[in-house]
């Protein structure tokens, strides 16, 4: 783990863990982005928990997709039907 | 050439009121399951889960008339979703002092994202750098996919307060975009972000914790 480069004012590790989203969404200003990416570049530490933030969202995407059961879809084509019909009538 | 108002909503909308079963099936077919996932980041089992979804859709019928179209139309069956399984969730657990705790703990914008004692104090050599860095995590892909992971991932979401979940299932979980979910939930986009981030970063020490037991 090494100290950062002396940029004024400098950004701290505990400071750092707080911005991450603001930068992976990119909406940081650039004079805060070029601070925050000046930190990451010199240390191991902060590097690391933003690549373990990206790994995250990325297992996080990987979650598969929960399906309605085909009873379920049947019903709702009924209630689609009886929907329809109540429509239909004046 | 389309006026700017013919949006590809209006067109499933049209179908939808006229009554047209194939346009209702697709969009069935289509939103049910991510319905589903959000719904299940509320409710206890897949069953009422699979009840929340049902009673959206249906909501939907009787509700398609009345649609003005301020919100997209997804976002609009999402917002029905939401409120379905938040009641039905509440109504299941009758937890209401506790959730009512979890509101105000989900809005505290000091709650730290690691915990403080992984830092240098102020005596410290160099106060507010790490005392304890995260270590990094071996061979990722496989890892971060397997089954053990996603219940890690899963349990871990659901313990976040109620908002928090809602975020970071809509965007991480199923890819929506940070409008939609502004839409969806009614909230400002630094306010959907302070979601987005204490959900992530409880997530993430959620994980660290997962590897490092199964390192043991």
């Amino acid at each position: 783990m090494s100290t950062p480069t002396a940029r004024a004012p400098e950004i701290s590790c505990k400071q750092l863990v707080e911005l991450v989203t603001e930068y992976l969404e990119g909406t940081m200003p650039a004079g805060e982005r070029a601070r925050f990416e000046g930190h990451l570049e010199a240390c191991d530490g902060c590097s690391t928990y933003v690549e373990q933030m990206r790994e995250t969202i990325s297992a996080l995407g990987h979650i598969p997709p929960e399906s309605l059961s085909a009873g379920a879809e049947r019903s709702l084509l009924d209630a689609f039907r009886g929907w329809r019909s109540d429509q239909a009538r004046p | 050439m389309e006026s700017a108002s013919a949006k590809p909503d209006d067109r499933l909308l049209e179908r939808l009121r006229s009554g047209d079963e194939q346009a209702f099936t697709q969009l069935v077919e289509e939103w049910s399951p991510m319905l589903m996932r959000l719904a299940l980041a509320h409710v206890p089992s897949r069953a009422v889960a699979e009840e929340a979804v049902q009673d959206t859709w249906v909501a939907v019928l009787h509700g398609i008339d009345r649609f003005e179209g301020r919100s997209s139309l997804r976002t609009w069956v999402i917002s029905i979703l939401l409120n379905k399984s938040r009641t039905q969730g509440e109504r299941e657990r009758r937890i209401l002092p506790f959730s009512l705790l979890r509101r105000r703990e989900e809005e505290g914008r000091d709650e730290p994202s690691v915990p403080p004692d992984r830092f240098q104090g102020r005596r410290g050599e160099a106060p507010g750098q790490w005392a304890r860095p995260p270590l990094e995590w071996a061979s990722p892909e496989e890892t971060l996919a397997s089954d053990a992971t996603r219940s890690a991932l899963l349990e871990a979401i659901a313990a976040l307060p109620p908002r928090q979940r809602d975020v970071i299932t809509m965007r991480d979980v199923l890819g929506l975009s940070s409008e939609e979910v502004r839409n969806a939930l009614e909230v400002s986009e630094t306010n959907q972000r302070v979601l987005l981030h204490r959900a992530r970063s409880k997530v993430r020490a959620a994980l660290e914790e997962h590897f490092e037991s199964e390192a043991a």
